[in-house]
């Protein structure tokens, strides 16, 4: 009984959030039906990966594109966001040293970002990377500096009889009791770097789910924007998940 | 001069904006070779002490020599044994003690590290749980492969910290015993401090009782010499009438300093039972 509900309450939730889509395009004009949207996606979504322009392509190759730039910006990010994390997490002048800044840069928005980006790289692709990664690493830097900080006495205490070197003790202590931390700040780093993908591939016109999306806008083919939408929507929905699992496993260690 | 000389060391920790007094002009020797235990209620200061000799915590004032020589942080060939364990559980059984071999015979290859780890870890029963994780141990056990770590390094010098507080009555017997096979047949003489709370425990393991008379600031009382051969037993000790005379003499001690403590300070619930508790201990 109970595993029935679990698969039928969420058919249920999305059956009803059809209704309101429905509903809601009887009175907007320009908004496409349920039906309407799959009948002009369809070959995007059954052809996914024909090309057949530079931005007209099947769904799963645009999703690719952005995936491609995501991974490539999340993980610049994470380079820099990881080791930045344990050097304010041992030391509590750098961190008493950049806290002002990290504190006011973190709230900025990616769209805020990628102008920079654009003078400082004069071109679009290195553009977006610049901002997926500025402002994915917040919460990578954050987590993992609260990881180290929140390495028991016990380790340390550890470290300092066994006299391990300082190489040893980071290896051997601090990274693996940092570990789970650090997942959960890869995992909301991910979450945000999607976020920014879409806006960097609007402003930049590049080929992508968000590039997509803007350009069938331009178009007026509405249905599109609603095939993007959701595109994005399920694959940070995925992309959490994956992230997710891996943190649950190394929580368990 | 004596393998371990402590000499007028204080001890003060920040407690808000005042200091709070911990230890005061404590001074010892323990020769070397010895097994020194060093008795006293929880909270009186034991384990603070035991950190100033290791060399994990500074005092204000005073001095420790090991060997003649000042002791100014963790000293090579020194183990430390705590009473929560400390395994790291993110290692193997093995891989936690070959850790502490890695690191004070750097010398030894891999596979000459992991024999020795391997060795030791047998040495206290635990040759079938190498592989397993801290988490996937008991207590005892646990607590069997952090004497495992502390002795596959061969130290000269040992420092254990309430190293069967955690454990119940019949495991704190068996590793008891297992503590002191191995004190017997390690290569080199062991020399080694424990901090305890049980007179009991203090009696079967040392040569030499030094109660901590409790403060605050603590101090240690005169050592009381356990007049015994080792390689005693509980149900030994039970009977053996130098072994009672011993065990009256700490028990009073310590009585004594608590009944002053409470004469002293306003009544304390804690300190009040811990006196009883002492002296309900004594036969």
């Amino acid at each position: 009984m109970k595993r029935l509900l679990d698969f039928l309450l969420p058919l249920v939730g999305i059956g009803l959030a059809l209704l309101v889509w429905w509903g809601a395009s009887l009175k907007v004009t320009d908004l496409p039906s349920p039906v309407r949207t799959w009948e002009e996606s369809k070959l995007y979504i059954l052809e996914p990966f024909a090309k057949r322009g530079e931005v007209d392509q099947g769904i799963a190759l645009l999703a690719y594109y952005s995936l491609i730039r995501v991974g490539q910006g999340f993980l610049l990010g994470a380079a820099i966001g990881t080791p930045v994390g344990f050097l304010l997490g041992v030391s509590p002048l750098l961190t008493r040293m950049f806290d002002p800044i990290m504190q006011v840069m973190r709230p900025i928005s990616p769209l805020a970002w990628l102008p920079l980006g654009l003078i400082l790289f004069r071109r679009s692709e290195p553009a977006a990377l610049f901002a997926i990664a500025v402002c994915s690493m917040w919460p990578t830097i954050i987590n993992t500096m609260m990881g180290v900080r929140a390495i028991p006495q016990d380790y340390w205490n550890v470290a300092k009889v066994l006299r391990l070197s300082k190489t040893t003790t980071f290896l051997k202590i601090i990274v693996p009791a940092t570990l789970p931390y650090m997942f959960t700040g890869y995992r909301l780093s991910l979450g945000i770097a999607w976020l920014v993908i879409v806006a960097s591939e609007m402003l930049t016109g590049t080929p992508g789910v968000g590039g997509f999306l803007w350009q069938e806008y331009n178009s007026l083919i509405y249905a599109h924007i609603l095939l993007a939408i959701l595109t994005i929507g399920v694959i940070g929905f995925v992309l959490d998940r994956l992230m997710g699992f891996a943190e649950g496993k190394l929580r368990t260690v | 001069m004596a393998f371990i000389e402590v000499s007028g060391v204080t001890k003060a920790f920040p407690s808000g904006a005042a200091l709070r007094p911990v230890l005061r002009d404590v001074s010892l020797s323990v020769e070397r070779g010895e097994f020194v235990s060093v008795v006293g209620a929880m909270g009186s200061g034991k384990s603070t002490l035991l950190s100033i000799l290791a060399g994990l915590t500074r005092a204000d004032a005073g001095t420790v020599t090991v060997d003649g020589e000042l002791v100014t942080g963790v000293r090579r060939n020194a183990a430390f044994v705590f009473q929560n364990y400390s395994l790291l559980p993110w290692f193997t059984a093995l891989e936690n003690v070959r850790l502490a071999v890695a690191a004070s015979c750097p010398s030894l290859t891999r596979e000459q590290q992991k024999a020795r780890a391997t060795r030791t870890l047998e040495q206290v029963g635990l040759g079938n749980a190498l592989s397993r994780r801290p988490w996937q141990l008991s207590g005892g056990m646990r607590q069997r492969v952090a004497i495992a770590r502390a002795f596959a390094t061969e130290p000269d010098l040992l420092f254990m910290d309430e190293p069967f507080g955690a454990l119940d009555a019949l495991t704190r017997e068996t590793l008891q015993g297992e503590l002191m096979r191995l004190c017997s047949s390690a290569a080199k003489p062991v020399t080694t401090v424990m901090i305890t709370n049980s007179v009991e425990e203090a009696l079967l393991l040392s040569d030499r009782i030094v109660p901590m008379l409790p403060g605050p600031p603590a101090t240690l009382g005169m050592p009381i010499v356990v007049d015994l051969p080792r390689g005693r037993t509980v149900a030994q000790l039970a009977h053996d009438e130098r072994a009672s005379h011993v065990r009256a003499h700490v028990v009073a001690t310590l009585t004594a300093a608590l009944g002053q403590r409470v004469r002293r300070t306003p009544p304390d619930p804690n300190t009040t039972l811990t006196a009883a508790a002492l002296a309900e201990e004594s036969p």
